[in-house]
């Protein structure tokens, strides 16, 4: 069992966790990943590592509220536990020996960029970050960002806060100036991991995509996280999570995405109907 | 002979292929005894030398016919920490059956049979009796892996005095039993009341540990462990590297099997683990993962489930009894026959696979006759769920993270098999890490060795 020591809610639908889990906190890296269990009948869920405390022996989590899983996690409170946390999974992230790092966050891919950003600065690379999100509210971690970054970017879809547009345009923009980028890293939604991986094909930077596909034992058993990366198969939670985004198929990376759509939204139905049941009951 | 091999009472094939209850109900007392009483008392009992941990046989049987039940099973225990597991799942009609002197004229002896008998009588009637345990010795040894094999070890090694911890890199204790092996084969509580006899005798089980990650091999000695077993087991799911092997619907039998299994899918939405099976399920291979792999298919729904294998039913690895089983309940066999490539929808989805007929040529390295394809013989087979049962490569975390561990060109430790003590002092390993895919007794064959020889190393510290 693992204790929830803090829990505080981001936004709308993405929410701050944190773990008591000391062994793991002392040696997970950034680039790394958990994977969570919460209840006994419950999935094993992949989750990135937002932050580690070493000392407090915690480890941080954010996540976005989706299915039946992240939502029956969402009602957690402090002091509560969840069955099991285990990691560390896959392989740390990269970084160039030297020269300008960017680092780009899309939505909840600004979690997991952010311990590596760190890590980056800590090793003398001068970091760039662009983070993004569809609009102001589901924005998060700048203040957290522009520590760790030299100069940080901020995007949102709609207009409503930073630069209006996508990571993409920040990045092409920068790219237009003139900035040197030695190496990116890219995480966010799949879209926009294959778009940031076509922009910057032609300009020759080389870009690492942190991938996210089904898991269960996320130890290279059951080899349902294979993905296709320069015609290769490869299980992204041994091999990765972390590839060559320009040798990636993310279309075969969508397509294997969705083999569970209509299962798990069955199982939110069920939940979320459970959660009314026994609201009812408390009332009554 | 005038009694004939007592069957074991199964349930019937028409029910059963649609429920996750185990097949064979187990012997009753009584057909127990009359089994018991063909054994012949042999003076030089060969079945012993037949059964790689050589449990005393003969007598575990006698004490059968004399009506001592839990005498007889506490006889299969002092060499065989697993009964309850072994009695199910071993190939008793490769080693002790096999050389059963009875076997040249009559069938022999059901000595698996009677063993699950014994294990299920005494697990039924009895509190779990703790045997004497030898003064502790302070001496730590870590298990690497909680298998058959991590569990033997675990077993021997604590009645010897030794301090054991298990490390388990999912949730639940008993690799392959439990996520590999299905419920109407092995039911899950008898691997729990295995493990939990081991933590009464004072094993500490850790799960969700994973070695090589979260700590290393050199990691537990400067922890303060004495020796290390590895029993890692089977790692990464080998596919056939054909075009379209990554469509939705194609699946190793590891994750089918552990989705179902240790997720418990079958029971999705109960369980939160969903499970796809689609109307015409094809598993390729023809070994027990494979087989456990179509019943389970049809079990979930399948309309028609397959087993698709390149060579002829003959050269099929699985135990004779499993593909009877399977058989009976309307599992359709696809022989000689190759896939080539799999073809799918728009979505991403497996409709189909393009086959080759084959025919079998000359014995190859295996003693097994070649399968070679028929030129232009290719068709289509209409199928939406691919189970890919065709082996496992070696999970490289612990070699990767151990300097100086040996392996063989596949990746699998090397070890001595007088002592299965590997390339770095202190460390041992076993099962199939080091034979590549192989059975539960080999593996915990394996641990006893292993523990045999951990324990006279011990002794010299």
């Amino acid at each position: 069992m693992v204790k929830i020591l803090k829990h505080q809610r981001l936004n709308e639908t993405n929410f701050r966790i944190v773990f008591d889990s000391s062994l793991v906190a002392k040696k997970i890296k950034p680039g790394q990943f958990m994977v969570l269990r919460i209840r006994e009948e419950g999935e094993r869920i992949p989750m990135s590592l937002a932050d580690m405390d070493p000392e407090k022996g915690t480890v941080t989590v954010i996540y976005q509220v989706i299915g039946q899983s992240t939502t029956l996690l969402s009602t957690k409170k402090v002091g509560e536990e969840i069955c099991d946390l285990v990691g560390p999974m896959g392989v740390a992230s990269h970084y160039p020996e030297k020269g300008n790092f960017m680092v780009i966050g899309g939505g909840i891919g600004i979690a997991p960029i952010h311990p590596t950003a760190r890590e980056a600065k800590k090793r003398g690379l001068y970091v760039i970050g662009i983070i993004g999100a569809r609009t102001k509210d589901l924005l998060f971690y700048e203040e957290q960002m522009q520590k760790v970054t030299d100069e940080l970017y901020v995007t949102t879809d709609d207009g409503s806060y930073g630069k209006k547009g996508f990571v993409t345009d920040a990045l092409k923009e920068l790219h237009q100036r003139g900035k040197k980028i030695d190496h990116i890293l890219a995480i966010g939604p799949v879209p926009m991991m294959k778009f940031v991986c076509s922009t910057t094909r032609p300009m020759g930077i080389p870009t690492w995509v942190s991938l996210n596909p089904i898991m269960i034992d996320a130890t290279g058993m059951c080899g349902v996280c294979r993905v296709s990366v320069g015609g290769k198969t490869k299980f992204a939670c041994v091999d990765g999570p972390d590839f060559d985004g320009h040798q990636v198929d993310f279309d075969l990376l969508t397509k294997r995405l969705s083999m569970y759509e209509s299962y798990e939204k069955q199982s939110l139905e069920k939940f979320k109907k459970e959660c009314t049941k026994e609201a009812a009951l408390k009332k009554a | 002979m005038k009694i004939p091999r007592q069957p074991m009472p199964e349930r019937d094939p028409q029910e059963r292929k649609r429920n996750f209850k185990e097949v064979p109900h187990g012997y009753t007392p009584e057909l127990a005894q009359k089994e018991a009483e063909r054994c012949l008392q042999c003076p030089k009992p060969p079945c012993i030398k037949g059964c790689p941990v050589e449990i005393d046989i003969p007598r575990f049987i006698e004490l059968i016919y004399e009506g001592k039940f839990s005498e007889a099973a506490k006889k299969i225990k002092e060499t065989n920490s697993l009964p309850a597991i072994c009695g199910r799942v071993c190939p008793q009609e490769e080693q002790c059956e096999e050389v059963c002197v009875l076997s040249k004229k009559f069938q022999p002896v059901a000595i698996g049979h009677l063993e699950r008998f014994c294990a299920d009588w005494e697990r039924e009637h009895e509190e779990i009796e703790v045997p004497e345990i030898l003064p502790s010795t302070e001496k730590r040894v870590a298990v690497v892996g909680s298998g058959p094999g991590g569990l033997t070890v675990a077993g021997d090694l604590i009645k010897l005095g030794h301090q054991v911890t298990i490390f388990e890199a999912l949730h639940k204790p008993g690799g392959v039993l439990v996520y590999g092996i299905p419920e109407f084969r092995l039911p899950k509580a008898i691997v729990q009341s295995e493990v939990d006899y081991l933590q009464a005798m004072g094993v500490e089980v850790k799960c969700s540990f994973v070695i090589g990650r979260l700590m290393t091999i050199d990691e537990l000695f400067q922890d303060g462990y004495h020796a290390v077993y590895v029993g890692t087991g089977a790692g990464a799911p080998s596919f056939l590297n054909i075009p379209g092997e990554n469509l939705n619907g194609i699946l190793s039998a590891n994750e089918f099997l552990t989705r179902s299994n240790l997720m418990k899918a079958y029971s999705f939405p109960e369980a939160d683990t969903p499970i796809f099976t689609g109307k015409r399920v094809a598993v390729l291979g023809g070994g027990n993962t494979a087989m456990d792999s179509v019943r389970t298919g049809l079990r979930l729904g399948a309309e028609h489930a397959y087993i698709v294998y390149r060579r002829s039913q003959a050269e099929m690895p699985a135990r004779a009894t499993e593909i009877h089983h399977a058989e009976e309940e309307g599992i359709e066999f696809i022989m000689l026959t190759n896939p080539v490539r799999f073809i799918g929808d728009e979505g991403g989805w497996v409709k189909g696979m393009e086959c080759l007929r084959m025919e079998l040529g000359e014995p190859d390295e295996s003693g097994r006759r070649r399968p070679v394809p028929i030129e232009g013989s290719n068709f289509i087979m209409d199928v939406d769920t691919v189970i890919i049962a065709v082996g496992n490569s070696s999970n490289p975390l612990v070699q990767q993270t151990t300097p100086g561990l040996d392996t063989n060109r596949w990746g699998n430790i090397t070890v001595t098999s007088e002592t299965m003590q590997t390339s770095r002092k202190a460390i041992y390993a076993g099962g199939d890490i080091v034979t590549g895919g192989a059975t539960v007794i080999q593996a915990a064959g394996a641990g006893k060795i292993a523990a045999r020889a951990i324990d006279a190393y011990l002794k010299t510290l």
